[in-house]
């Protein structure tokens, strides 16, 4: 299974090709992306070709053209109160706005990046020294600071912005810092080190690469900002009116607005279409990150309100009553049973084609396969836990004669609860971290008891599945006990209402050895003890062979061979399974050829 | 002979929260030595601090006391640029072939690292890249791609081809198959061993599987609770175990024989009875 054939890698190639083509074209691909990108660079080009397309100098007062109407010869978009060309203004306006947003989001970025890095990468005393500082900086009110520093900054609108970039760089030191923190403890960042790496090409190639993403999208908002409080304050009449801006074109219109409205819709025009673009295109570029998921998730939401009868049999009827008039007496049975996945061009991709299955009561059945054969996806189908996009369909699938197919929900969650149980194969995730376990125990019960008996019902449940101190448990929260200790609550919630089926998904593969064993044996005493049917989900043999009367192989969703257990070990007919028995790691088999050193060692002594 | 690692007396405990807060030793003067070409298996359960074991010995966690000795040199509290240094010499494959490979980067660039770490050219180190790929079975056009195009058994094959770029002497395997499947499993072990029989590398193999490490190890070190409590050749330690402990943990994991497995449940049985009374 490791190494799929050449055929099968270039497949996987074609289909990531997409993938690698980076994240502009991934932009500009989609509508929003391509939009705001044609928006900007436009704007931008106005801002640049300033020289070639404007009309007059844009602080020329022409008396004869005070107020005039837009498309009057020479004033495209009319002119002011003073009878300066707008369209002129409007060019420059752009390019104040572009520097304020390059500076403040420049200083920003690169205060913020770098220190934070630091910060991160480096921790302890660095990162509190940092922290603290950063934290300072965020208590200043910025913009009360930026105008009362006006005299000492001179006013001009690129120092007024780099001050107020310092004064937002600790958004994007938190950012950096947090993240950098989070990269550092990954596997392939220990594995650099242990390559032999410098700290700083660490940083840049395996750090660098993981927060770039959430860096570029704040310092487009940090850019709108910095455009934005750029025009406010020259509204406001801080700093110099040396150059024409949004901020004071406005103020100018503001005061002429009853004489000559319009004059108002340009700088605001420019000004929102300028910040609409950059806010959209922060988004879409994370979308671009988020990758092909995002799409798909959108996808199939819309796919799945068109297949709402999921469950609906696909065979002839007559068929189905065939296959159930065979499967009588059977505690669980399933035909033909197939669960399906939108991909994302549309297709559905097949994970389980077809199974069948039985289990008898007070029979414990193992399901075996590697990863990828559908044996999860089987059991969570029969548990009716699969996510919403996943299409499942059987002829037949019977549970103490209830059919499970085509029930209302209400009706499922009852037979779930006192029919069928479930144990998962992470326990600490399958409890509530902020409640103790007795109230998450009690929560189940007290739907058909009281409270007190509910709560005697968790205590004797607890100290049957071998919990020493019951009562110092039941007040537990579940950090306060051992993962065996969890699986055993876990196994005490799901047999509490003395179910018919128990299905257990890999229920000691996240244990260590000596406490799978002690919750194997549980297991085998309660089934004893209730008689119920278990189906046991597992890839690990030696499981199979401790507790399982019957074992059912899948591979590629289909169901390779099932038998008795000791059949199956014994004489596998199928030759997936009998590689599959071949893989086992023998226990004769111990490794018998002496190390070259041991030998001459061994020579030495002697 | 003299050993290729010696580890003697090492104790670790990682910082408490707050001054009074007495911080948990993790290891409790563990002792242990690995000759050139051997595999040691170190076995135990989480907890147990086999993975700090493995990491203090690569550097990434720092011991209180004891001492690490690595071919002669005492490498306990070696610095940064030292650590660079021994990069040659020590080598680590992780559990986890998923984040051990940095997904940003083609399988070319992952592997090519190593070498230009050492301050081998680019362009040479591309070279070597082809190699390294052919001696872990991997077809060579494998350069170009991500590691998300490939299988968890794939994965892990280009991890210990990264391991193996330096042509170290130590190889730490920090449970290397317990993520894979169990025919992908058996296939790396072998993979794992043909290598040392071609490269003479030594292993410091950790695993709580013991079918795992019975198949590679010539001995094995067994840790409880950050204590080494049984050391011996791997026939001797699996099938004569000395210690309680050695006792049980071989007793626990099931053997995929349903006869065999109820012979070894019974005498799981009377041992934790005996051990009771």
């Amino acid at each position: 299974m490791s190494t799929p054939t050449i055929d099968q890698v270039t497949d996987v190639a074609d289909a990531t090709a997409a993938k690698r083509a980076g994240a502009f074209r991934r932009i500009i691909t989609t509508p929003l992306g391509l939009f705001s990108v044609i928006v900007l660079i436009g704007i931008v080009m106005l801002g640049l070709l300033e020289p070639v397309l404007r009309g007059h100098d844009p602080n020329t007062a022409d008396l004869a053209a005070i107020n005039a109407p837009p498309g009057t010869p020479g004033y495209f978009l009319g002119a002011d109160q003073n009878g300066r060309d707008i369209w002129s203004r409007v060019l420059t306006a752009i390019n104040v706005s572009v520097t304020s947003a390059l500076i403040g989001s420049g200083v920003a970025v690169g205060i913020g990046s770098i220190l934070g890095l630091i910060s991160g990468y480096v921790g302890k005393r660095v990162d509190g020294v940092l922290a603290w500082i950063f934290s300072l900086l965020m208590t200043f009110p910025a913009l009360i600071l930026i105008m009362v520093l006006q005299p000492i900054t001179g006013g001009t609108y690129q120092t007024m912005m780099a001050l107020f970039g310092i004064f937002i760089s600790p958004g994007i030191f938190w950012l950096v810092r947090n993240l950098v923190r989070g990269v550092k403890n990954e596997l392939y960042v220990d594995a650099a080190k242990v390559s032999g790496l410098s700290n700083r090409r660490i940083l840049s190639r395996h750090v660098l690469y993981v927060v770039r993403g959430p860096i570029i999208i704040s310092a487009a908002f940090m850019a709108t900002a910095a455009i934005g409080i750029q025009a406010g304050l020259a509204f406001l009449g801080f700093g110099s009116a040396q150059d024409a801006n949004f901020g004071t074109m406005t103020a100018d219109a503001f005061l002429n607005i009853y004489r000559a409205p319009l004059q108002l819709l340009w700088p605001s025009l420019f000004l929102g279409l300028m910040n609409a673009a950059l806010v959209l295109l922060g988004n879409s570029y994370r979308d671009a990150l988020a990758g092909p998921q995002a799409a798909a998730r959108r996808h199939r939401k819309k796919r799945s309100a068109s297949t709402s009868d999921a469950t609906a049999p696909s065979e002839e009827p007559t068929e189905a009553r065939k296959a159930s008039a065979q499967t009588q007496g059977k505690l669980l049975s399933v035909r033909n049973l197939r669960v399906s996945y939108p991909n994302l061009d549309g297709t559905r991709k097949e994970v389980v084609k077809g199974i069948s299955l039985d289990i008898h009561a007070g029979e414990i059945v193992g399901l075996v396969g590697e990863s990828g054969s559908g044996k999860s996806q089987t059991a969570f189908s029969i548990l009716g836990l699969l996510p919403k996009q996943a299409e499942v369909s059987a002829d037949v699938m019977n549970l103490a004669g209830d059919s499970l197919l085509n029930h209302d929900a209400k009706l499922l969650r009852r037979m779930r609860g006192s029919v069928i149980s479930y144990i998962p194969q992470e326990p600490m995730s399958n409890l509530d971290p902020s409640f103790t376990i007795g109230s998450q125990l009690v929560e189940g019960l007290s739907s058909s008891m009281s409270k007190k008996e509910a709560k005697e019902t968790a205590l004797a449940l607890l100290a049957r599945v071998g919990i020493t101190d019951p009562e110092r448990t039941f007040k537990s929260y579940p950090h306060q006990i051992s993962g065996g200790m969890a699986q055993r609550v876990l196994i005490a919630g799901a047999v509490a209402p003395r179910p018919k089926l128990l299905i257990a998904d890999e229920p000691t593969t996240a244990l260590d050895v000596t406490v799978q064993a002690e919750i194997l044996d549980l297991l085998r005493d309660l089934q004893g003890e209730l008689g119920m049917g278990v189906l046991l989900v597992t890839h690990n043999f030696g499981v199979v062979a401790d507790i399982c009367d019957r074992v059912l192989v899948m591979r590629d969703g289909e169901m390779v061979e099932g038998g008795d257990v000791r059949t199956i070990f014994r004489n596998p007919s199928h030759p997936y399974t009998q590689e599959l028995i071949a893989s086992i790691l023998d226990e004769e088999t111990v490794r018998t050829d002496p190390a070259p050193a041991v030998l001459a060692s061994a020579k030495e002594q002697k | 002979m003299n050993p290729l690692l010696q580890v003697s007396n090492l104790r670790l405990s990682y910082p408490g929260r707050g001054f009074r807060w007495a911080a948990p030793e993790v290891l409790r003067g563990i002792s242990l030595d690995i000759a050139p070409g051997e595999t040691l298996g170190l076995v135990g359960e989480s907890g147990s601090g086999k993975t700090t074991l493995g990491r203090a010995v690569l550097g990434l966690a720092a011991p209180t006391s004891g001492s690490i000795v690595f071919d002669g040199n005492d490498i306990t509290t070696a610095s940064q640029s030292e650590r660079r240094k021994l990069a040659r010499d020590i080598q680590v494959v992780f559990q986890d072939p998923y984040t051990s490979l940095n997904p940003a980067l083609p399988i070319a660039d992952i592997l090519s690292e190593p070498l230009i770490g050492q301050g081998k050219k680019p362009s040479e180190a591309r070279r070597s890249v082809t190699a390294l790929l052919d001696q872990v079975g991997l077809p060579a056009d494998s350069a170009a791609r991500y590691p998300r195009e490939f299988s968890g058994g794939q994965r892990q094959r280009v991890a210990i081809a990264r391991a193996l770029a330096l042509q170290p002497r130590l190889i730490v395997c920090d449970e290397p198959v317990s993520a894979l499947d169990l025919t992908t499993q058996a296939r790396v072990l072998d993979l794992l061993i043909d290598l040392q029989r071609r490269t003479g590398v030594a292993y410091l193999f950790i695993t709580h599987d013991l079918s795992v490490v019975r198949h590679i190890s010539h001995r094995i070190a067994v840790m409880y609770r950050g204590e080494l409590v049984e050391t011996g050749p791997t026939a001797q330690v699996t099938e004569a175990p000395e210690s309680d402990y050695t006792r049980r943990l071989v007793l626990a994991s099931p053997t995929a024989d349903p006869d065999r497995q109820r012979e070894r449940r019974e005498a799981r049985r009377m041992l934790s009875l005996r051990s009771k009374a």
